[in-house]
C-alpha cells in the first residue's frame, strides 16, 4: 500500500487517490496541423521506464485536487510530489 | 538426445528404479554468433524457436532468458485458454491458437494437461445480455463455438453462482464457450523447450540482454551484449512480455506500451467444487480449479504502471471482494499463494507483432494479460515473420503501424475486460 503525499493535504493511503498516467505530455497545436506520426506519438509513445516516472495523480477522495508524483516503477518508492504547476525536481533515481 | 515420451517408457524407467531418465533439455555455453537470437524464455520465444526450426528449418537459433525460462509471465498466469474475442482478426488468431492447443500434447509428446472444461462469463443486468448477444453473434459469424445461456442453464452449469434474491449483482444468463479451458503452464514451457532442443535449439538461461547492437550507418541489428558476452546476430525476436519497453529502449525506439502489474491468487485445496471457469466482467474476476483443488483466481490489472512482480493491496481487495459476490460460498476460503506478472497493455488491448523500427528486430509484445492462451499461433506467427520477412496473415492487422494509422483493434472497448 502506498503513502501518498497530497502537496495540498499531506500523507494519505492510497485508497484515496487515482492515477493519471505520464506527467509533462504536451498536446500538440491543432491535430489538422501535425502529421500522422507526430500524432500517433503524442497519443500513444509514452515513457515506460522501469525506475522514475513522473505521472499525475488525482486526490479523488480528499481534495479532489490533481498534482505530479515522481514514483519508481520497479520499487513504488515515491521519490516526490509536486504541484501541477511546478516543474518535475531534479532527482537522479 | 532426450528421449521419446511413451507410457513404454514410464514402465521402463519405474522398473529401474526412475534412475535414468535422461535431461529433457540441455544448457549449452553461448556461441559467439547465432542465426536467430529469441529474447525472452517463456513460452512466446521458446515456441518461436520451436516452429522456427520444425517450420522453417532454421536451427541455429538461441533463446536468451535472464532468469529460468517459465519464470516470468508463463508461470504467472492462471492458465485459461480460450478464443471468445470480438473482432473478426483477433477471433481468428485465437482460435488458431486454441486449435494449436488441442493438438500441442501430441505435437509436443508433451502432456500440456489440457483440460476444455468450458468458460461461463455471467451477465449481471438486461444491458450486459444484450451486449454479450452482440459480441456472440459477431463470433458465430466467424465460427466460433460460443453461446448464449439463460439463467437457468448458467445455474446448471455453475450450481454455486450467487442465487441469492437480493443480490446486489444478480445473474441472469450470460456467454459460454465449450472449448475454452486450462492447460499445465509449466508444461508448455517444458514441452517447447524440450521439442526445441532436439531441433538444435540453445537454451541460455541466466543471461540478460544488456544492450542491443545496430549497425550505425544503416540501423540494422547486428548483434546483443549479454551478461554472458556479446552475440553476434542479424534477427532479434523480442519475446519479453513486461519489459518490451526496456529492449525497445536499448534499440532506440519507442513503443504504445504500458507496463502494469497483474495479480493472481491460489487458494488452499478443496475437494471439487467449480468444473468449469466462471466469469464477469462486471465484477472483474475469474476462477477455476486446479487439479490440485485450489481455487486459481484473477481479476483486473493493478491501476498505474509497475514493474514490481508483487501488485498492491486495493486491487487485491477490489478482485477478492468481487469473488465473494460472484460465488458467496468462497467467502472463507483461505488464499495459499499470491502473485503479480508485468504485463505490457497497448491502448486497444490487442498484441503488437512483427517488424519494428530496427530492421531486423522482430516484435512479440502488448499481450496484456492474455498472452498465455497466444503462445501456440503467437510462435508459429512470429517464427513466420522472422523467416520471411514478412508478417503472417494471421497478425497483419496487429502490427505498430496500427497506431499511426489510427487503424486499432479495440478489444478493451469491445470486450470491456483486460484480456
Amino acid at each position: 500500500m502506498l503513502l501518498i503525499h497530497c502537496p495540498w493535504c499531506g500523507p494519505r493511503d492510497e485508497d484515496e487517490f487515482a492515477n493519471g498516467g505520464e506527467a509533462h505530455v504536451d498536446r500538440p497545436n491543432l491535430p489538422e496541423t501535425v502529421s500522422a506520426q507526430d500524432w500517433a506519438d503524442y497519443l500513444f509513445m509514452h515513457d515506460n521506464p522501469k525506475g522514475l516516472l513522473a505521472e499525475r495523480w488525482v486526490h479523488s477522495f480528499g481534495c479532489r485536487r490533481w498534482f505530479h508524483a515522481l514514483r519508481d516503477t520497479a520499487s513504488h518508492r515515491i521519490a516526490a510530489t509536486y504541484r501541477i504547476d511546478e516543474t518535475r525536481p531534479d532527482i537522479a533515481s | 538426445m532426450s528421449e521419446r515420451y511413451s507410457a513404454w517408457g514410464l514402465v521402463r524407467h519405474a522398473v529401474t528404479g526412475n534412475r535414468h531418465w535422461p535431461q529433457a533439455w540441455r544448457s549449452p555455453e553461448p556461441k559467439a554468433a547465432y542465426d536467430v537470437v529469441i529474447i525472452g524464455g517463456g513460452g512466446h520465444g521458446l515456441a518461436t524457436a520451436y516452429y522456427l526450426a520444425r517450420n522453417h528449418g532454421i536451427t541455429n537459433v538461441a533463446v536468451l532468458e535472464k532468469g529460468w525460462i517459465g519464470g516470468g509471465n508463463t508461470g504467472r498466469n492462471t492458465t485459461i485458454v480460450r478464443s471468445d474475442y470480438y473482432y473478426p482478426e483477433s477471433a481468428a488468431f485465437f482460435d488458431h491458437s486454441l486449435r494449436l492447443y488441442e493438438g500441442l500434447s501430441r505435437d509436443l509428446n508433451f502432456n500440456i494437461m489440457l483440460s476444455q472444461r468450458g468458460q461461463l462469463v455471467v451477465a449481471h443486468s438486461r444491458h450486459e445480455l444484450d451486449f454479450q448477444r452482440r459480441l456472440v453473434t459477431a463470433m458465430q459469424l466467424g465460427g466460433l463455438d460460443t453461446r448464449m445461456v439463460d439463467r437457468d442453464e448458467a445455474y446448471r452449469l455453475c450450481p454455486i453462482l450467487n442465487a441469492s434474491a437480493d443480490a446486489r449483482y444478480p445473474i441472469v444468463g450470460g456467454m459460454w464457450q465449450g472449448r475454452a479451458g486450462t492447460v499445465r503452464h509449466d508444461a508448455v514451457v517444458w514441452g517447447y523447450a524440450r521439442a526445441a532442443d532436439q531441433l538444435g535449439v540453445d537454451i541460455i538461461q541466466e543471461c540478460a540482454v544488456t544492450a542491443v547492437q545496430r549497425d550505425p550507418s544503416s540501423g540494422v541489428v547486428t548483434g546483443v551484449d549479454t551478461t554472458r558476452g556479446p552475440i553476434r546476430t542479424e534477427k532479434i525476436g523480442v519475446a519479453v512480455a513486461g519489459h518490451s519497453t526496456v529492449i525497445a529502449d536499448m534499440a532506440g525506439f519507442r513503443l504504445p506500451l504500458r507496463s502494469y502489474a497483474l495479480q493472481a491468487f491460489v487458494s488452499e485445496p478443496l475437494k471439487p467444487a467449480i468444473d468449469i471457469i466462471a466469469s464477469s466482467n462486471l465484477l472483474g474476476v475469474y476462477v477455476s480449479q486446479s487439479d490440485k483443488g485450489g481455487l486459481v483466481i484473477g481479476g483486473n490489472a493493478d491501476a498505474y504502471a509497475s514493474y514490481a512482480q508483487r501488485g498492491n493491496v486495493p486491487s487485491m481487495e477490489t478482485t477478492l471482494a468481487a469473488l465473494v459476490e460472484l460465488i458467496p460460498s468462497f467467502a472463507r476460503v483461505r488464499l495459499l499463494r499470491q502473485w503479480a506478472g508485468i504485463v505490457d497493455y497497448a491502448h486497444d488491448s490487442s498484441p503488437v507483432l512483427g517488424i519494428s523500427p530496427a530492421p531486423g528486430l522482430f516484435l512479440n509484445c502488448g499481450w496484456g494479460g492474455g498472452g498465455f492462451k497466444a503462445i501456440p499461433a503467437s510462435g508459429e506467427t512470429m517464427a513466420h515473420t522472422i523467416a520471411t520477412g514478412e508478417p503472417h496473415p494471421l497478425t497483419r492487422s496487429f502490427s505498430l503501424d496500427r497506431f499511426r494509422d489510427l487503424a486499432l483493434v479495440d478489444e478493451a472497448a469491445a470486450a470491456g475486460i483486460a484480456h
